[in-house]
């Protein structure tokens, strides 16, 4: 990467820190006081009569896809409204109009949206060492795989963005789409609990490899092949790239 | 000597079917302070938005400084800035941080995008607002920040759409003041408004689009030497009843102080002022009715309109 792009790349990504920094009650306080209370209410209260699930507590089971849960909202909510304000104010012009490369201003947006959903998946992971103790199985494996998952989302939220003609068309795919995959996603049960009909339904739900192999990487337990997960997103990351770099050239939507 | 704009053929049909450029050439020369005006949805704007990538052109070509959109758009962005018609800045983003940011965007580094920040907002006035969220500020700090925005990577060529729109005649003058010294400094500038009093103090050479097409390209200097008559507003000292007789001038009174005349090319102010004085009408003062080149401006696009009602 030369110089020139390298710049224009941390300038984008700075600008996107500092806007959801700036904002830090709309972004990082709500999902800390509702991860926070799914611990309580999911983890403790009711969790504690609910007994083991996959050979842990439910506690402990339920931990690392609250996590992924939040990771997956934040990094996809951060691209959608960051850069469908940019589109709205227009303030994207500014990026459109300077020699900054496409490939450049969606990989800086991504990178904002993968920084929040980091960020957000810390701090709720912090939270959780105050419910119960963490001990993770693989880093390797944990680390690749949320990144890879908020780099997954955050393509998403920016092909979302592109595509929107107001701030509703923000909060569709994830009202419709996202919250029920994720829900289903294997973030609150493992999948052995369902019927085989259901288990080969919830098998065709992307989230499901991704919350398994984070819950493998920390626990060392899942429902599916981890490899399947990792092929699965690097799939997705490479469909939803090569989808996103279309719409910005093509740029019916960007650019008149 | 290569043209800083060389528009060639340049022509724009939105996916509606509307051909708002119908294959228009121009040149702007480096240096050159340059007026491209029209009425709105003339087509100026589609060819700022074309020039500087907004606008995606159904054909043509558009060089800067003879480098090709076609073959390398962003070498010819770096030598672009653009101030556009409508704020284009995140709101709450702070003023400095939108100069600065623009920098990086361009790829310079952060010490000379915090230095040339902070040159341009202090040029500009800004300095003092530099930590004030952007929606906070007037109108017409909002339009110096755009420009202090377009300076921040020092292009060659600087196009500024309509940049005076709702500024107040103060703060006008000292943007023109400020204008007119980059343009010394070697900046080649396009300018719109729809003041042509703008126009015609800081520009030299103009292109007048009309429906898509080029109507007029030259220098206003010829421009006005096109100009065939003048109307002037005349006071006079005392209260007139009826309209003077005028000859050969044609004439109208306005109310009782004030007399519209206009002179054709070639007549006389002198024979005007000795008829008037054989009739005791003493003039006070006298300027013209329109700016002059509001006139030509005018009697172009009306010309326009009459051969296109002609057809």
């Amino acid at each position: 990467m030369n110089t020139t792009i390298w710049i224009s790349f941390a300038t984008i990504l700075r600008r996107e820190v500092r806007r959801f920094t700036r904002i830090w009650p709309q972004t990082l306080v709500p999902p800390v006081i509702t991860m926070s209370l799914y611990f309580v209410i999911f983890g403790s209260l009711i969790g504690s009569r609910i007994g083991e699930m996959g050979g842990y507590s439910y506690m402990e089971f339920v931990v690392p896809g609250l996590i992924m849960m939040s990771v997956i909202t934040n990094s996809y909510a951060n691209v959608a409204s960051s850069f469908y304000s940019a589109k709205f104010q227009r303030s994207v012009e500014e990026l459109l109009v300077s020699p900054t490369p496409n490939w450049v201003i969606m990989a800086g947006y991504v990178l904002g949206g993968v920084a929040r959903g980091l960020i957000v998946g810390l701090i709720v992971t912090l939270i959780a060492l105050f419910f119960t103790d963490l001990t993770v199985q693989h880093v390797g494996i944990t680390v690749a795989i949320v990144f890879l998952t908020a780099v997954l989302f955050s393509l998403a939220g920016f092909i979302n963005a592109i595509f929107a003609n107001s701030f509703d068309d923000i909060s569709i795919i994830p009202t419709f789409v996202l919250t029920p995959l994720t829900y289903l996603g294997g973030v609150f049960y493992s999948i052995d609990l369902l019927s085989p009909f259901f288990q080969g339904l919830s098998k065709l739900n992307p989230v499901l490899y991704m919350v398994n192999a984070f819950r493998y990487g920390v626990l060392g337990v899942s429902d599916i092949n981890v490899i399947w997960a990792f092929i699965g997103v690097l799939v997705f990351i490479g469909f939803l790239f090569g989808w996103g770099m279309h719409l910005m050239s093509n740029g019916k939507r960007l650019r008149h | 000597m290569t043209a800083a704009l060389s528009i060639r053929n340049l022509e724009k049909t939105y996916d509606n079917g509307f051909r708002a450029l119908k294959g228009i050439s121009f040149e702007v020369q480096p240096g050159d302070f340059f007026a491209l005006l029209g009425p709105n949805g003339a087509g100026k704007s589609t060819t700022i938005g074309i020039i500087c990538s907004l606008v995606r052109k159904t054909g043509g070509q558009v060089s800067i400084f003879g480098i090709d959109i076609d073959r390398d758009f962003p070498a010819a962005k770096r030598l672009l800035g653009v101030v556009p018609q409508e704020f284009n800045f995140s709101q709450f983003e702070k003023v400095y941080d939108i100069v600065c940011t623009q920098g990086g965007f361009y790829g310079m580094p952060r010490k000379l995008a915090a230095a040339r920040t902070e040159k341009y907002l202090k040029q500009l006035d800004l300095w003092d607002k530099r930590g004030v969220q952007a929606r906070m500020l007037s109108g017409g700090m909002k339009r110096r920040l755009m420009i202090a925005r377009a300076l921040i990577h020092e292009p060659e060529l600087l196009i500024l759409d309509e940049p005076t729109a709702g500024v107040d005649i103060e703060l006008r003058r000292s943007m023109w003041t400020f204008l007119e010294e980059i343009n010394r400094q070697g900046t080649t500038i396009i300018l719109t408004t729809h003041y042509l009093e703008e126009a015609e103090s800081l520009c030299r050479n103009i292109a007048i689009i009309d429906k898509g097409d080029i109507v007029e390209n030259t220098s206003i200097k010829s421009l006005l030497k096109t100009l065939n008559r003048e109307t002037f507003i005349l006071d006079s000292a005392e209260s007139l009843s009826k309209c003077p007789e005028l000859g050969k001038f044609e004439g109208r009174l306005i109310d009782e102080n004030s007399l519209e005349v206009t002179i054709e090319k070639g007549q006389s102010l002198n024979a005007l002022f000795a008829t008037l004085e054989e009739q005791g009408v003493a003039i006070t003062s006298m300027r013209n009715r329109a700016n002059r080149l509001e006139e030509l401006f005018v009697s172009l696009l009306a010309e326009g309109k009459q051969v296109e009602d002609n057809k």
